[in-house]
């Protein structure tokens, strides 16, 4: 199985001089294993990956939207795969249960023409849309991907992908579960005890997997003021990573505006916070890839 | 009638329609809460908690295929940790808002069956509307007129329920359009009663517009929304889907068919999915 990333900044997409080493393109991972093309997240990363996987049409694969947060779903009107008839890729992901919307419609919105020049009807690939629901297995040949939901403001799910013994977990966007109440009030420990259920759901569904990949945008100094904005500090992306067993940690979604230069000293300080963990930890790069 | 005879008409419309309580305590502050982005989520659990009902709908929609979570929420707080405050709170206030309209009546009318079509209606709008080019985002007002189209006849229902209740009779019997059996027995159709009651409630005017012109769509002054909900709600009776009461079909007025020039191949086209779509809102409505 092996894994590249496209794509490993939040938010919004940083070209420049400081953003080389680590990337400046919005959330995309590629896993090939299998004879499958399985693509996690549909930033502007995607774009390069289109490019490079059209050079090998026609085109099969299979797209899992973590959330429909903007910087997930941004490249997917530049994924070039789409446009040719004869490619077929099929778009899987979450629903939007307020406004009773599938994913096909949440998706098609960004292409709206107020926003967009090309219609959703100039997508001529034969292309599918799987609105899935949490626990539900896609089988791609012998791979199969399965969603649990996370922590993050909309609904938002983290992908296990599989084949075989191995295989790889990907969090999407996620923090970690914080009680509302204090200590001593009257709710504080019923409120604890589901926090707890809800991080052993999560780790037992990650256990076994020889690679997390995790959102760590932010430091543990600049989380206090992004409390409940739905992403991770390195405690909580190693805790995630011990609770689950799992040897090696990639963290992402880097903070936009952390430059190469400070990537750098952060994976250093974090590397010698947690060295007694045994966990490999680094920090994703763009075009970066990794033999699971 | 006499001009007189109007007046007092009108007059009795009104008080009718005031009768229609203002929105309950719990509903007042989910409204208020999910409209104030500080919203602490300990007074979400709070309010939705002190509503029994509200709170029983919210597991029974989160634990229903709707939401398809691995694991079943028994609790407010539960829910909250599963979903996330966004997702709790708008949902809280969906239900919260469709709770607002009586589900009961001394009428005889199928309220039910008239939810399931005034939704199919809001969905064949939707689509209609977006068959016609109309963006998304704008395709969302023809859905709630569509839904909201015979909400008058829920006010007859409850507030005038023998006089409504003779008036279904009659259009049954001698199969008439009921708005003239409810002309005839109340002095004013549904149409006219959703009006004053978008009116009331605040509506914007192209809304409470398509509430009072849903059957008979003016040339004078046409409304794409209006002719757009006369559409959809032939269509969606021709179907089947759901019951409205009115047990007659009426025919496209000439003045609509050449302002939307829609062909059934594109009717056709444009409602594919709507049972699909109808029966996926339904485990939302719990209907």
């Amino acid at each position: 199985m092996r894994l590249t990333f496209w794509g490993t900044r939040g938010s919004i997409g940083v070209p420049g001089p400081d953003t080389v080493v680590y990337g400046g393109n919005t959330t995309c991972l590629e896993i090939a294993a299998g004879g499958e093309t399985i693509i996690l997240d549909a930033g502007t990363g995607i774009r390069a990956l289109g490019l490079e996987l059209a050079r090998r049409m026609p085109v099969s694969c299979s797209i899992f939207i973590s959330h429909t947060h903007w910087d997930h779903i941004q490249g997917l009107p530049f994924f070039v795969p789409l446009f040719v008839p004869g490619n077929t890729i099929k778009i899987c992901g979450t629903f939007d249960p307020v406004h009773n919307k599938d994913l096909s419609e949440v998706l098609a919105a960004q292409m709206d023409y107020n926003y967009f020049p090309v219609r959703s009807a100039e997508l001529l690939a034969d292309i599918t849309y799987l609105t899935l629901r949490e626990g539900q297995t896609v089988a791609l040949g012998d791979v199969r991907v399965t969603p649990v939901i996370m922590n993050h403001p909309v609904i938002s799910f983290g992908y296990k992908v599989s084949r075989g013994d191995r295989s790889v977990f990907f969090t999407g966007d996620h923090e970690d579960f914080a009680n509302i109440y204090e200590p001593g009030e009257p709710f504080y420990e019923e409120y604890e005890n589901i926090i707890l259920q809800k991080r052993a759901q999560i780790a037992d569904f990650i256990r076994g997997a020889d690679v997390l990949v995790s959102d760590c945008q932010y430091t543990e100094a600049e989380y206090p003021s992004k409390v409940g904005w739905g992403h991770s500090t390195p405690s909580m992306a190693v805790a995630l990573a011990e609770a689950a067993g799992v040897g090696r940690l990639i963290l992402t979604h880097h903070e936009p505006t952390r430059t190469d230069a400070a990537l750098t000293l952060f994976l250093e300080d974090i590397r010698e916070r947690f060295k007694t963990t045994g966990i490999a930890i680094d920090m994703a790069r763009e075009g970066q890839s990794v033999e699971i | 009638m006499t001009d007189e005879g109007k007046d007092t008409n009108a007059q009795r419309l009104l008080s009718l329609v005031e009768k229609i309580p203002a929105f309950s305590q719990s509903v007042s502050r989910v409204l208020s809460l999910a409209g104030d982005i500080n919203c602490s989520p300990k007074t979400l659990v709070e309010v939705v908690s002190g509503d029994p009902v509200l709170t029983m709908k919210i597991l029974r929609l989160v634990n229903s295929a709707y939401f398809g979570l691995a694991n079943r929420v028994t609790s407010v707080h539960q829910a909250l940790v599963t979903l996330g405050l966004n997702t709790l709170k708008h949902t809280a206030l969906s239900l919260a808002m469709l709770g607002v309209l009586p589900r009961k009546n001394e009428a005889g009318l199928d309220i039910d069956a008239l939810w399931l079509h005034s939704l199919a209606v809001g969905l064949a709008a939707r689509r209609l509307a977006q068959a016609k080019g109309v963006s998304r985002s704008e395709s969302e007002d023809y859905f709630v007129a569509g839904l909201l189209h015979d909400v008058g006849k829920l006010v007859y229902a409850r507030y005038e329920p023998k006089r409504f209740a003779r008036a279904l009779e009659a259009a049954a019997l001698d199969q008439v359009d009921l708005t003239v059996s409810e002309q005839a027995v109340l002095g004013a159709t549904h149409a006219e009663v959703g009006a004053l009651l978008a009116q009331r409630w605040g509506l914007p005017e192209p809304l409470g517009g398509a509430l009072a012109g849903h059957h008979a769509p003016s040339d004078e002054n046409p409304s794409q929304l209006t002719d757009v909900v006369f559409v959809a709600n032939q269509v969606v009776k021709r179907r089947n889907l759901g019951f409205s009461g009115n047990p007659v079909l009426s025919p496209m007025p000439a003045g609509v068919r050449e302002r939307l020039m829609l062909n059934s191949d594109v009717v056709a086209d444009a409602l594919a999915e709507l049972p699909e779509e109808l029966q996926n809102a339904r485990v939302m409505l719990q209907l």
